[in-house]
């Protein structure tokens, strides 16, 4: 796919970054070639995207090392656990594997591939990355209630008409957007 | 009826873990190829300047929805035999929320952090590192929680099922609601553009 430059409005304007969005795909196109490979899965292996799942696969990965025991004897972590009680190779953590390759890919490719840390003009770098971990940490917690995240739920239980999959994408954008304004000084 | 062809014993468990793979790829391909990669972009969809996040995301669950209800009517997949999550509507309400709490804060969701990553931005590594924590903590305290966890089980449940009308019905309400907003993201843009 060529890379369509987004109209200025897709630029997000700020100074702390010099580098814009300038040069991604049209987002419409693009979304037809993220659906195109949902479906993909769909029809090829009977099931869909995903991402929080990995990450609970390998946190039982982890956990199983430092204590076998009681991660056997734990009712979350044995269910990403071979009958063995063994780490399992996981369908998930291979795609997702599989992201970071594509991702890498079509950044370099596309000469987007540099070391930065994005944030508002009106932080600092460390509190930028204190934001980005304890999100990710909120998101984890709220990914593993929900059992699963953005794709696993939003996008391919979305595609599929799941009740709890569309409760769960309307409630995210809900709160994202009731604690936005509460964050403007993080982002603008 | 051919597909999903795992189902029907076309792949065998290598040939599904190399189409991971391949599919993985693909995703994180299209997710960099939009910008999903960009915190600051994906948080501009909060603010109402950047909706992205929204165009990218609906127009992926339109195609998909599409195709499997094109694909399912002709009769080459049999849409039963998808993996459909289970609903469990108490803890995918409340995990939804907090979810976009820490989607806001973090200004990625875990697919997108890790093609940040990816990509060489540091905080989206730290996204990836928060919500490893964040999942290996929860799965530690899980017997304090798990009967929350397991609350309010509907099974495969759909949206036609809900609301007590056909399959098709409901894929066309969906495609007619994302065509609205797409048409409301567009206006917003330019309003947003003029305004800055």
């Amino acid at each position: 796919m060529t890379a369509i430059d987004l109209p200025a409005a897709g630029a997000l304007k700020s100074a702390a970054v010099p580098r814009v969005v300038r040069g991604y795909s049209n987002p419409y196109l693009a979304g037809i070639g993220l659906g195109l490979v949902l479906l993909a899965a769909f029809v090829l292996v009977g099931r869909g995207l995903g991402a929080s799942g990995a990450f609970a696969s390998a946190a039982a990965t982890v956990s199983t090392v430092i204590a076998p025991d009681a991660t056997h004897n734990n009712a979350y972590f044995a269910r990403y656990l071979g009958v063995d009680g063994k780490p399992t190779v996981d369908w998930l953590v291979i795609e997702l594997t599989g992201v970071i390759i594509g991702g890498l890919v079509s950044a370099s490719l596309a000469g987007r591939l540099h070391a930065t840390i994005e944030r508002g003009p009106r932080i600092t770098d460390r509190a930028r990355l204190v934001f980005a971990f304890a999100g990710g940490a909120i998101m984890g917690v709220g990914a593993m209630l929900a059992r699963g995240c953005t794709s696993g739920q939003a996008l391919t239980g979305g595609a599929l008409l799941s009740v709890g999959s569309w409760l769960f994408m309307i409630a995210a954008f809900a709160a994202a957007y009731a604690v936005a304004p509460f964050l403007k000084r993080a982002w603008l | 009826m051919t597909a999903p062809f795992t189902e029907f014993g076309y792949f065998s468990n290598g040939a599904t873990l190399g189409l991971a793979l391949v599919i993985g790829i693909a995703f994180g391909w299209f997710l960099e190829r939009s910008g999903m990669g960009s915190a600051r972009k994906l948080a501009g969809q909060f603010y109402l300047r950047d909706l992205t996040v929204f165009k990218v995301m609906f127009t992926a669950i339109l195609t998909a929805m599409l195709g499997v209800f094109w694909l399912g009517w002709i009769g080459f997949v049999d849409i039963s035999r998808i993996y459909l999550p289970e609903t469990f509507l108490a803890p995918q309400l409340v995990g939804g929320l907090v979810f976009g709490a820490g989607f806001a804060l973090g200004g990625l969701c875990p697919g997108t952090s890790c093609v940040s990553a990816a990509t060489g931005r540091i905080d989206g590594l730290f996204v990836v590192f928060g919500m490893f924590a964040g999942v290996l903590s929860m799965g530690l305290l899980f017997d304090k929680f798990s009967t929350f966890y397991d609350s309010t089980g509907r099974g495969a449940y759909t949206l036609p099922q809900l609301l007590h009308v056909s399959y098709g019905v409901v894929v066309f309400g969906i495609v007619i609601v994302a065509i609205a907003g797409f048409r409301g993201a567009e206006a917003l843009e330019r309003r947003s553009a003029r305004r800055v």
